[in-house]
């Protein structure tokens, strides 16, 4: 599953983006030292036939219903770790921009959690590990099933995670995950299935194609660790950053914390500081929104009120961006 | 059958709208992606529970529509497509959250549902964006916005490719696909071993296209980095005022609640 700008928060989206995007600069320093460029057309010409792929259906046994082949596995078993790392990053990049499929902000999150664990997890410490030399069907399918559900389990896992930190769902963390796993449990399984098969037609059809990927050493120097620095580096600036900017405005959290004190709708005598720190807020704030967390300290009639001018509002603004683009386009046409 | 195709044609018709020629399409692509970045950020920093200070955002999908001649019915299709996704996690909203934060007359409004409104809002924003971007700019112009803007160039060069041959590849799936549906009849075909023989066989060509292409571009003298014909543009005044000017509106908005400031001029309700 792609996360979406809609569920993402800028601080979530930001520090996955320089997350992936460090990881592109380093997988795309190793492909220029590995000085191969058969790899450079095979590497696009690989990435749409994911495209293409993704067109062909097949029907999911025992269930009726169908699925598409994911491909990150499968890139990662024909290129090598670096190489499908830009692949599957590139595919993202595609479908962000023209499906509009995640977004743009939530594009560094997406190709984190599909990108990343296929090809520098799944495939170098467990497929390239269980299949040996010299592999037999059975192993190859045992091998991609097992690699295929350690990369989705992980991906899903991202989502959920990343879901629960921008907290712009409401959903609980334990909900997401029990939702979330068991169906990418299903899934890892037959993209596993669909992926050994492919690649055991291959292998019997070309197996020079496969011998060049076996050879090739699995991994060297796996990032790990300047990687993980530069994450936690990236993610604690702009999550500081970001932080102290948005605390100028209430969020969820402060409502939740209004809501738990009990200030809605019951003022009580013991929360004094609380209301007076709703009063300085109220003051410091030019326009305080008609959202929740200032709505505590008014009276019903007094947030109706509010509302009803957000709404109002709301609607004028709604007709002035129409108007606008009328007008505008008018002006084109005339 | 049709709907692949389709979905198909959609693809290649964003395409097409980025070869028009309006004044936001001869903009430098550098303007127009790290607006749409800033906009999309703005978009997604308000907090869960906010409705009306993101309405009037819609202005920048609403003036690039008008000014970059686009067909208005065609985004909103596509906007259709996406929305399903963000919603499918925004109704769990209403479910979890209960809290009452509104009581207008007997009706309870619950948390959960403004932010599920909330989360629409913002997928219809931020996908409009997306799509609005390539539609005004074209897929290679915003890679090369991107290289400028210090991507790496091996990524360049492999979007650029991907590019290139999605076109070719996606008609040889739907040609396949499209085969396979007209031999089969019902559900029978469909099955795991000869979709994997079907996609294997895709592979192999693809695998042997690939290596005509190498062999073509090292006759040309291919040395690691792709050349786009079309005229190099600048980042000049145009693009800063669009740029300042877009920006500036977005943090304008971001802080000052806009709808309530109007809203209350007519309704009276400030305190």
């Amino acid at each position: 599953m792609h996360m979406a700008d809609a569920l993402v928060s800028p601080a979530v989206g930001a520090a996955f983006w320089a997350a992936s995007a460090g990881i592109i600069a380093h997988s795309s320093a190793r492909l220029r030292k590995q000085l191969d460029d058969r790899k450079v057309p095979l590497m696009g010409v690989l990435g749409a036939f994911v495209f293409a792929a993704q067109m062909i259906n097949f029907s999911i046994p025992a269930t009726g219903s169908s699925g598409h082949l994911g491909g990150g596995l499968l890139l990662a078993i024909l290129l090598g770790p670096s190489a499908a790392f830009l692949t599957i990053a590139s595919i993202l990049m595609v479908q962000a921009l023209f499906f509009a499929d995640g977004g743009l902000l939530a594009l560094g999150c997406n190709i984190f959690n599909l990108g990343v664990f296929p090809a520098f997890i799944a495939h170098p410490f467990i497929y390239s590990k269980l299949i040996g030399r010299e592999p037999s069907q059975s192993r190859m399918v045992f091998a991609a099933i097992i690699a295929a559900v350690v990369a989705l389990q992980c991906g899903s896992l991202g989502v959920v995670l990343q879901t629960f930190v921008s907290g712009v769902s409401s959903l609980p963390f334990d909900t997401f995950v029990l939702l979330m796993q068991p169906i990418h449990l299903a899934i890892g399984v037959i993209e596993g299935v669909v992926t050994a098969l492919i690649v055991s037609f291959v292998y019997r059809a070309r197996p020079e194609v496969l011998h060049s990927v076996i050879k090739e050493k699995p991994v060297g120097e796996l990032p790990v660790r300047s990687l993980l620095t530069a994450f936690l580096i990236s993610a604690a600036l702009i999550g500081g950053l970001f932080s102290w900017l948005a605390s100028e405005q209430p969020d969820g959290l402060e409502w939740s914390i209004a809501r738990i004190t009990g200030s809605e709708n019951l003022p009580q005598p013991g929360l004094k500081a609380h209301e007076a720190l709703n009063a300085v807020q109220e003051k410091m704030a030019f326009l305080p929104d008609y959202t929740l967390p200032e709505g505590a300290g008014l009276d019903k009639n007094q947030r109706l009120g509010k509302t009803l001018s957000g709404i109002v509002g709301g609607a004028l603004t709604l007709v002035i961006c129409t108007l606008i683009g009328i007008v505008l386009r008018r002006r084109r046409q005339g | 059958m049709l709907a692949i195709d389709g979905s198909f044609l959609d693809f290649k018709q964003l395409d097409l709208l980025a070869l028009r020629q309006t004044a936001v399409h001869r903009l430098d692509p550098r303007a127009k992606v790290l607006t749409t970045l800033c906009f999309i950020v703005c978009v997604v920093s308000f907090d869960k529970y906010q409705i009306s200070a993101l309405l009037p955002f819609l202005i920048y999908p609403v003036t690039l529509i008008a000014v970059g001649d686009l067909p208005p019915g065609y985004i909103l299709r596509k906007m259709l497509f996406v929305l399903p996704f963000a919603l499918l996690v925004g109704l769990f909203n209403p479910i979890f959250d209960r809290q009452v934060i509104l009581q207008i007359g007997p009706l309870d409004i619950w948390g959960g549902w403004v932010s599920c409104l909330s989360i629409l809002l913002r997928a219809i924003l931020t996908a409009s964006a997306a799509i609005i971007l390539v539609a005004i700019t074209g897929f290679p112009a915003i890679c090369e916005a991107l290289e400028k803007l210090k991507m790496p160039q091996a990524f360049a060069v492999q979007l650029l490719f991907l590019y290139r041959y999605i076109f070719v590849l996606t008609d040889e799936g739907v040609r396949t696909a499209r085969a396979r549906q007209l031999r089969t009849f019902g559900r029978r075909g469909l099955d795991l071993r000869h979709f994997s023989s079907l996609v294997g066989h895709l592979l192999l060509r693809t695998w042997e296209r690939a290596e005509r292409i190498h062999m073509a571009m090292l006759a040309r003298g291919f040395s690691g980095e792709v050349h786009s014909t079309h005229k190099q543009s600048h980042f000049g005044k145009p693009e800063l005022i669009f740029t300042v000017c877009w920006v500036a509106l977005f943090i304008l908005l971001r802080l000052y609640n806009a709808p309530q400031l109007l809203g209350s001029l007519f309704t009276g309700s400030m305190q």
